[in-house]
């Protein structure tokens, strides 16, 4: 969960609220755990050739974002990939 | 022409075969010819929860295979003059009967009665197709927990796939108290995240329990359970009955109708 979170209101209703609504975006768009991974291991490598990024803080999610051309939430990849390093073109 | 109306939820023990003997029993009340069905072949309840189940002699399978008649396995209840039950089999297997069967079956008591109640098993498999093959409309049962509600959003994506024409939800056992202090979602979080209209809000409550004891269906008693049943059957017969104020004080459900009528 992010920052964010910590400004909503309290309870586990909430909670149970967030958790429900990352879990339906993947049970409806039908993407699997281990589609999850190699799609965050594609994203790894691509960016790693580039960037040196922390492993430990990547975050690869489908969640709900609001559209906005159509009124109402659409499913996106969400990707937190925090930079260690910009590597140098020649390393 | 009767309605065919399947009762389904996905996950198990959350106040579907309570839901069909309410609703079913209020629609009799409501002077509506009813026929209830349990189709959870191998784990018949709804005989028990309606008080019946001194009174099977045949079952549903026995009518699909064509052992008796439909009239000879259907039993009356005596308390309603428009009520019947068509127990389910306790000794077979879900396999016992396909899709195909149980339409045929549906629209052959549509011409006798106005409403045809098909109580669903849990799960996503045969049962569940079988139930709902002859339905014009669903009412998904929920409670207010994760895995209730995440079943729930699974059977509406089926359901929809099924092509089912009419589709609303139930929200079950609320309790009040945890609503108000942030423990429990509330039924305006539950109808937003599963995107379908809300046609009852069902709170918890402990007569559920000693009518269930007794197989006594408690719809239409002074409960707030037994209210809130029959404002459902109210609902299914097209009236615009408000949701009731299950917290006198704060009224979140008022406010929940009131934005809904927006």
């Amino acid at each position: 969960m992010g920052f964010s979170d910590f400004f909503k209101k309290k309870g586990t209703g909430s909670i149970a609220k967030d958790r429900l609504k990352l879990v339906l975006v993947s049970d409806r768009a039908g993407c699997s755990p281990e589609i999850m991974e190699q799609i965050k291991n594609d994203i790894i490598a691509v960016i790693s050739k580039y960037i040196e990024i922390d492993l430990e803080g990547l975050d690869i999610k489908i969640t709900q974002m609001e559209s906005e051309s159509n009124n109402g939430s659409v499913p996106a990849l969400f990707a937190n990939i925090p930079i260690k390093d910009l590597k140098s073109p020649k390393k | 022409m009767g309605e065919v109306i399947v009762v389904t939820s996905g996950k198990g023990g959350v106040g579907k075969t309570t839901t069909t003997a309410n609703v079913g029993t209020g629609l009799a009340m409501l002077d509506k010819k009813v026929v209830l069905i349990d189709t959870d072949i191998g784990l018949r309840n709804l005989d028990v929860i309606m008080g019946l189940e001194n009174r099977i002699v045949y079952n549903l399978v026995d009518v699909i295979e064509g052992t008796c008649r439909i009239r000879n396995a259907l039993i009356k209840d005596k308390r309603y003059p428009n009520l019947y039950l068509l127990p389910s089999a306790q000794t077979r297997d879900k396999n016992a009967v396909t899709p195909e069967q149980m339409r045929k079956l549906a629209d052959e008591l549509r011409d006798e009665f106005d409403y045809i109640i098909m109580d669903c098993p849990a799960g996503i498999e045969q049962g569940f197709k079988n139930a709902i093959a002859g339905a014009d409309r669903a009412l998904v049962v929920t409670t207010p927990e994760v895995s209730a509600v995440r079943d729930a959003d699974r059977i509406i994506g089926l359901l929809e796939a099924n092509e089912m024409k009419q589709t609303h939800l139930i929200v079950n056992r609320i309790r009040m108290d945890m609503v108000k202090r942030g423990d429990m979602m509330s039924s305006d979080d539950v109808c937003e995240i599963l995107a379908i209209d809300l046609i009852g809000i069902v709170p918890d409550d402990e007569s559920i329990v000693i009518s269930a004891n007794q197989g006594e269906p408690l719809v239409g008693n002074e409960s707030l359970a037994g209210r809130a049943y029959l404002n459902i059957c109210k609902r299914i017969l097209g009236e615009e009955v408000p949701f009731l104020d299950l917290d006198e004080k704060q009224s979140i459900f008022g406010k929940l109708f009131g934005r809904r009528k927006k």
